[in-house]
């Protein structure tokens, strides 16, 4: 029903096959090429070493051409101009759209709303779907896993409507267990709000069950992707949620783009939650009339650029053997798990390696997360330190900050040697000084 | 060691510092923390018993990195003996001075904790939380 492109992007008859029809898969130890910023000594004599890819992950050449390719070239207004630079930046934007709908199986274009990111894309959610259609005592689920992201705009929402948060607990291992998820559901459960991985222990969670369940109580499932997208953890076209946000800063695209999946019913029957221009097809002086999806949720001109550095990011990730990635990823967890179980005094947060993506929390005895996070980046190894923007999740584990290093395509077991090395110095350093300090 | 950050003299104020722990009584206390990061400080200092406008003895306790547990012991060693005053007229420059390190955005926090919380502990006037009640929030 939705009106396509202006006629301009031919929409794919089946965006799913397409998805599978990879041409070349490249061997992942060539990609590291393909990021210049690996390539570079912090200081001098001391080289790089990446893993604080959860934050958010490096560019590949491709999509650092692709940005500067618009504003160098065709740096005009998308939706607009009737001139040839405009409907190229038109074409161009739209075809990343394209692009990422079909990286996440979903059947229709129209379905991606762009948005600044994962926060911006929940915030939505909760200010359209949740302000229309929650009303007092209606219940939210969430997890002790959720970021920031996926709690505050549903605290918000909850204290202006009414609306009562509960959440599903975690095991001592960080794992979320459907049954935890299903306890806390009731007749009045309206959404259910998780992560597909957590950004701190790295648990992946076991979503197709807890869809299956909150959909059997009429719950909609909204997925926090900002870590689970990037890995390829989701398929839309295989697993029914209803909306699903992430991020392209964490899935080798630039900052500043992101998106909002949303199933076609529920974001026709959603109002706009901003006002402004292109998101309106008729306004007289007294109102307007709203413009078609994904366009009534997109006032006012859009990242251009950072739309089409994550079309050109979602084509680098489609060209990539995904088992392949999994598996890298998962050998490059069960190595570190080994290496820093022999530096001593690293205790590892979460769950096995089997049961996670690529990223390792961890408390280091002896040494406060700051500091070893200083500590390391005096190797060159970048990792976090903090609380990760996830505060009651620290307050489940009982600690009042973690480190963690958080892999991607293009890191390797050296990069873990260079962390269990960096960290062991640390150790030296700040634990086995002289343990005067009294107790 | 390639820089200051982590020189011995910070260490032993991190992990040996002589102002580490609690009053026998004390007049001015607080607790302040860091929420993002998790430091945590207790400070409270004793007045002069003559010159009831002059700290005679100032404690910390709490956990965290090391710049903001050895901010918090050279702020302790810093003002025992000077008037409450000009104590609460300490500034960030004063504590960054004495910590003899740079101080990025990030690590500011940490390192102006201790200061702030002496600053609450005079602006309060009250004693704060008694030794013994459980970790400082
Ligand atoms: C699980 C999770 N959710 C949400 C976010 C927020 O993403 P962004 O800051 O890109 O909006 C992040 C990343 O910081 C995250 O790891």
């Amino acid at each position: 029903m939705g009106r396509r492109f202006s006629g301009i992007i031919p929409r794919p008859a089946h965006p799913r096959t397409m998805a599978t029809a990879v041409p070349t898969t490249p061997a992942l130890d060539d990609l590291r090429a393909d990021f210049p910023a690996l390539d570079q000594e912090v200081r001098p004599g001391v080289r790089l070493t990446y893993l604080d890819n959860a934050a958010t992950t490096l560019k590949p050449w491709p999509v650092i051409r692709a940005v500067q390719a618009f504003d160098a070239e065709y740096p005009a207004n998308v939706h607009r101009g009737i001139h040839t630079l405009s409907e190229r930046a038109t074409e161009a934007y739209e075809s990343a759209r394209e692009k990422v709908a079909r990286f996440i199986g979903a059947a229709e274009v129209e379905e991606v709303v762009w948005t600044r990111g994962t926060t911006e894309a929940i915030n939505l959610i909760a200010q359209s779907w949740g302000r229309t259609f929650l009303k007092e005592g209606d219940e939210i689920v969430l997890s002790d896993l959720e970021h920031h992201a996926n709690l505050i705009p549903w605290q918000m929402l909850a204290k202006e409507r009414g609306v009562v948060l509960r959440f599903a607990e975690i095991s001592d291992d960080g794992r979320l267990e459907p049954e935890a998820v299903e306890r806390v559901l009731s007749d009045r459960t309206r959404v259910v709000a998780v992560t597909a991985m957590s950004n701190v222990l790295g648990t992946v969670v076991p979503l197709e069950p807890i869809v299956a369940m909150a959909h059997d109580r009429g719950a909609i499932v909204v997925v926090d992707g900002a870590q689970g997208v990037p890995h390829r953890a989701i398929d839309v076209g295989r697993l029914p949620v209803d909306f699903l946000a992430f991020s392209g800063h964490k899935m080798c695209g630039p900052t500043g783009i992101g998106v909002l999946y949303g199933r076609r019913e529920l974001l026709e029957a959603m109002p706009p939650a901003w006002g402004g221009g292109s998101m309106v097809l008729r306004v007289s002086r007294e109102g307007a009339e709203w413009n078609e999806l994904p366009y009534k949720f997109e006032p006012g001109t859009p990242p251009i650029a950072q739309a089409i550095g994550l079309g050109a990011a979602v084509d680098y990730l489609s060209r990539l053997d995904s088992e392949a990635v999994a598996s890298h990823e998962r050998s490059l967890m069960e190595y570190a798990h080994r290496r820093l179980a022999e530096v001593g005094g690293v205790r590892i947060l979460g769950p096995e390696p089997e049961y996670k993506g690529g990223i390792l929390g961890m408390d280091v005895e002896g040494v406060h997360p700051h500091d070893l996070a200083q500590l390391l980046d005096r190797h060159g190894v970048a990792v976090r330190a903090g609380q990760h923007c996830a505060m009651p999740l620290h307050h489940r584990l009982g600690l009042p900050a973690t480190a963690r290093a958080s892999a991607y395509l293009y890191n390797t077991t050296d990069d873990f040697d260079r962390l269990a090395e960096a960290i062991a110095d640390a150790r030296r350093l700040l634990h086995d000084r002289r343990p005067r300090r009294p107790a | 060691m390639d820089d200051a950050f982590y020189r011995e003299e910070l260490l032993d104020h991190f992990d040996s510092s002589p102002h580490r722990g609690r009053l026998e009584a004390a007049d001015l206390g607080a607790d302040l923390d860091n929420p993002l990061c998790g430091d945590q400080i207790h400070f409270e200092v004793a007045l002069d018993a003559e010159d009831p406008g002059r700290i005679a003895a100032a404690r910390f306790d709490g956990h965290g990195c090391v710049i903001s547990q050895a901010a918090a012991s050279i702020l302790a060693e810093q003002v025992e003996g000077r008037p409450i005053a000009e104590a609460r007229a300490l500034t960030a420059d004063h504590m960054i001075q004495w910590l003899g390190i740079p101080l990025t955005p990030a690590r500011r926090k940490c390192g102006l904790l201790a200061l702030r919380t002496l600053h609450r502990a005079i602006d309060q006037g009250t004693p704060g939380a008694p030794a013994g009640s459980g970790s400082p929030a």
